[in-house]
């Protein structure tokens, strides 16, 4: 594990895409997702939502990390908002 | 459909100009059939002459490159070949090679035929989530991985060894195993797996006894691929190796001295690599040639 | 799609295959994360460096511009390879020996390692001692790699159609070869036009082999590496070094593991939306594909 050079923060990142992974699992088992069309252009599962979210949520950060001066958990608060928009109506 | 006579100058004509253009169309075939088969050889022209001055150079001896530039060899010699067949440091890299390529095919179609069956036949939990990250790990460009794969294989004691190529080439060659392997699988009807079931057959052996038969050109045409993508990449290869299994494409480079890059055995070399190809091309062309069309449409 | 049946315990056919790609998939990638916001001289000696990598690499001409010109590239050869590849495969013979003749010959550029090939054309294109680069001087064309960009980029670029474009041609003649013949004869019944036909009947057949291929291809392209660096090194000046070999020197030749991992995950980061969304609109197309033939 040593020359995986961990740190305190990717840790907690990793731990947390884990727990989100876990979490839609054990969701998905509750109550199955329904394919359905929300604002987004195509019909979404509850999964595909996430992974959209997700990845504009890498995007949102990068954005404003390369080329606004703005502060990164303005960014994270961001992509949670648009996250939790995309879960609700995407 | 009866032809009657023509009675007017106009309708002669007219049946005239319809007579020309059938027999024009029933003649275009056969020009439109030179026609493809000049555009076809054109391209294999194209495709054999690279090919060909390599072999070309590869007959001729150092001195006979660097002179003047002969369209066929001058003063045919061996030497090249003589000499990569008779130093293990040279021939050795081409059994290193096969031997990590063969493993990679080993393991990768032994895992990817059962997963594939799963996304192919079944339902669950994330199952499209997990193919289309599956698909990513083919796109992920070796150069990312490189260190951390150095690392890696280092910490486990396994750098500079077959094994670890034939694993890290894993990465990709596994999720184009199963991507393959799922559009034929899907071609075959289910009914043929519940059939089986009733007669009760456990599954594996109705996956050994009946399904893999049934498949065995897509096993062919997957294998094909794996070979292919295990062969020619040589970014991890080369990494993932220092001398006790160093693939062919990293002896190569011992080709360039301090006098210049030696032409001649450059390209002997280069001829010798692209052999496997061919032989393995040539078992599998019948299965390609059958045709697949990857899942059902 | 709709008669798979729901069965959770397909994760078991599942996990051999997933446990050894996450072998090789997942625990780099955490590691790629991990230098990526560390300064890494050893595992013993590291500085924490938090998002610094990501702004500098961001903010970086030279990255901008490969990343740029890596587009332009994929772009390039996607749209000659593609329609080359369709119109060889409509063009190979279908019986007899020609046809397994012709199916090796087109091949075997497949097949030989990528840095041979790099090694084939090089040779090929030198002034010198190589047969294109002494054609094109004796026409009169001052044909230098070494010297001019233009002649770089395209003998890279027929350098990627002769190596790919047997790979779509290929998957393009199976697909061909997996219609049935009662499809053409109807065609020829209703004295349908060459076009209708490649429109209506051998088009719809290679829409799955195509999503493979241009796919595959896509991927490849982006990644290229060990042919342009055989061939050019990247040069004259960079303007034939592309992304991974802008990467491969970062991390490899000056050992600048944080930025160039950073790198790594942008550019991982890039090709996951363009794959996704390439995907996703195939899938989308096949579904209502499907729903109109029900």
């Amino acid at each position: 594990m040593e020359w995986m050079v961990w740190t305190t923060p990717t840790a907690v990142f990793f731990a947390a895409i884990a727990a989100i992974l876990l979490g839609m699992t054990a969701w998905e088992l509750a109550s199955p997702t329904v394919e359905r069309k929300g604002f987004l252009p195509i019909a979404t599962t509850r999964g595909d939502r996430l992974f959209i979210g997700l990845l504009s949520a890498a995007y949102i950060h990068l954005a404003v990390l390369g080329f606004t001066p703005l502060n990164l958990w303005l960014a994270l608060g961001i992509s949670i908002l648009w996250l939790g928009i995309l879960l609700r109506w995407g | 459909m009866t032809r009657s006579m023509p009675t007017t100058p106009d309708a002669v004509r007219k049946q005239a100009a319809a007579a020309d253009a059938r027999r024009r169309r029933e003649a275009r075939p056969v020009s439109r059939q030179w026609r493809r088969r000049g555009l076809m050889a054109a391209y294999i022209l194209f495709v054999l002459l690279p090919i060909y001055w390599l072999l070309n150079m590869s007959f001729q001896s150092n001195s006979e490159i660097l002179g003047a530039l002969t369209l066929w060899p001058q003063d045919f010699t061996l030497e090249h070949y003589t000499r990569i067949l008779t130093d293990s440091s040279w021939y050795m890299g081409y059994v290193n090679s096969i031997a990590y390529v063969v493993m990679n095919m080993l393991i990768s179609i032994s895992v990817a035929l059962p997963a594939a069956y799963a996304f192919s036949r079944y339902r669950f939990i994330g199952d499209k989530h997990l193919f289309f990250w599956l698909l990513t790990n083919l796109m992920a460009p070796p150069a990312v991985f490189l260190l951390p794969y150095f690392q890696l294989y280092y910490t486990v004691g396994l750098f500079d060894t077959h094994v670890a190529v034939a694993l890290a080439h894993c990465l990709f060659n596994i999720p184009l195993a199963v991507w393959i392997l799922e559009g034929f699988m899907s071609g075959v009807p289910k009914e043929i797996d519940e059939t089986a079931f009733i007669d009760g057959y456990s599954f594996p052996r109705f996956f050994v006894k009946i399904f893999i038969p049934m498949i065995s050109s897509g096993i062919g045409v997957t294998l094909f691929f794996l070979f292919m993508f295990s062969w020619v990449e040589l970014l991890l290869a080369s990494t993932l190796t220092s001398t006790g299994a160093q693939p062919i494409g990293s002896v190569m480079t011992q080709t360039k001295g301090a006098s210049g890059i030696d032409w001649g055995t450059l390209s002997a070399a280069g001829v010798l690599t692209i052999l496997p190809g061919i032989i393995v091309v040539y078992f599998v062309r019948n299965h390609i040639a059958k045709g697949f069309a990857l899942g059902r449409t | 799609m709709n008669d798979k049946l729901y069965n959770n315990r397909a994760w078991w056919l599942i996990l051999p295959m997933l446990l050894l790609v996450a072998f090789s998939a997942i625990i780099p990638l955490m590691t790629v994360v991990n230098y990526s916001v560390q300064d890494v001289f050893d595992a013993h000696t590291r500085f924490f460096t938090g998002t610094e990598w990501f702004r500098e690499t961001l903010n970086d001409p030279a990255l901008q511009a490969a990343l740029l010109r890596q587009f332009a590239f994929s772009l390039t050869v996607l749209a000659i390879e593609v329609p080359l590849g369709i119109s060889i495969a409509l063009l190979m013979p279908r019986k007899g020996w020609q046809a397994s003749a012709v199916l090796i010959l087109v091949t075997m550029p497949l097949l030989i390692p990528w840095n041979v090939v790099g090694s084939i054309w090089q040779i090929f294109t030198r002034g010198d001692i190589g047969l294109m680069g002494w054609g094109l001087r004796e026409l009169g064309y001052g044909y230098n790699i070494t010297r001019s960009a233009a002649d770089a980029w395209g003998t890279i670029i027929l350098m990627d159609v002769w190596h790919w474009t047997p790979l779509i041609a290929l998957l393009c003649y199976s697909g061909l070869r997996a219609i049935p013949d009662a499809y053409y004869q109807a065609a020829r019944i209703d004295r349908a036009s060459r076009w209708a036909v490649f429109r209506y009947i051998q088009l719809p057949k290679l829409t799955n082999v195509l999503v493979i291929g241009v796919l595959l291809r896509f991927m490849h392209s982006f990644m290229i590496y060990a042919e342009p660096f055989v061939l050019t090194g990247g040069g004259p000046g960079s303007s034939t070094t592309f992304l991974s070999q802008t990467l491969t020197t970062m991390a490899i030749g000056q050992q600048d593991l944080g930025p160039s991992a950073a790198f790594s995950i942008i550019y991982f980061l890039i090709i996951l939306l363009v794959c996704w969304i390439f995907y996703t609109a195939i899938m989308n197309l096949q579904k209502d594909k499907q729903n109109k033939g029900a």
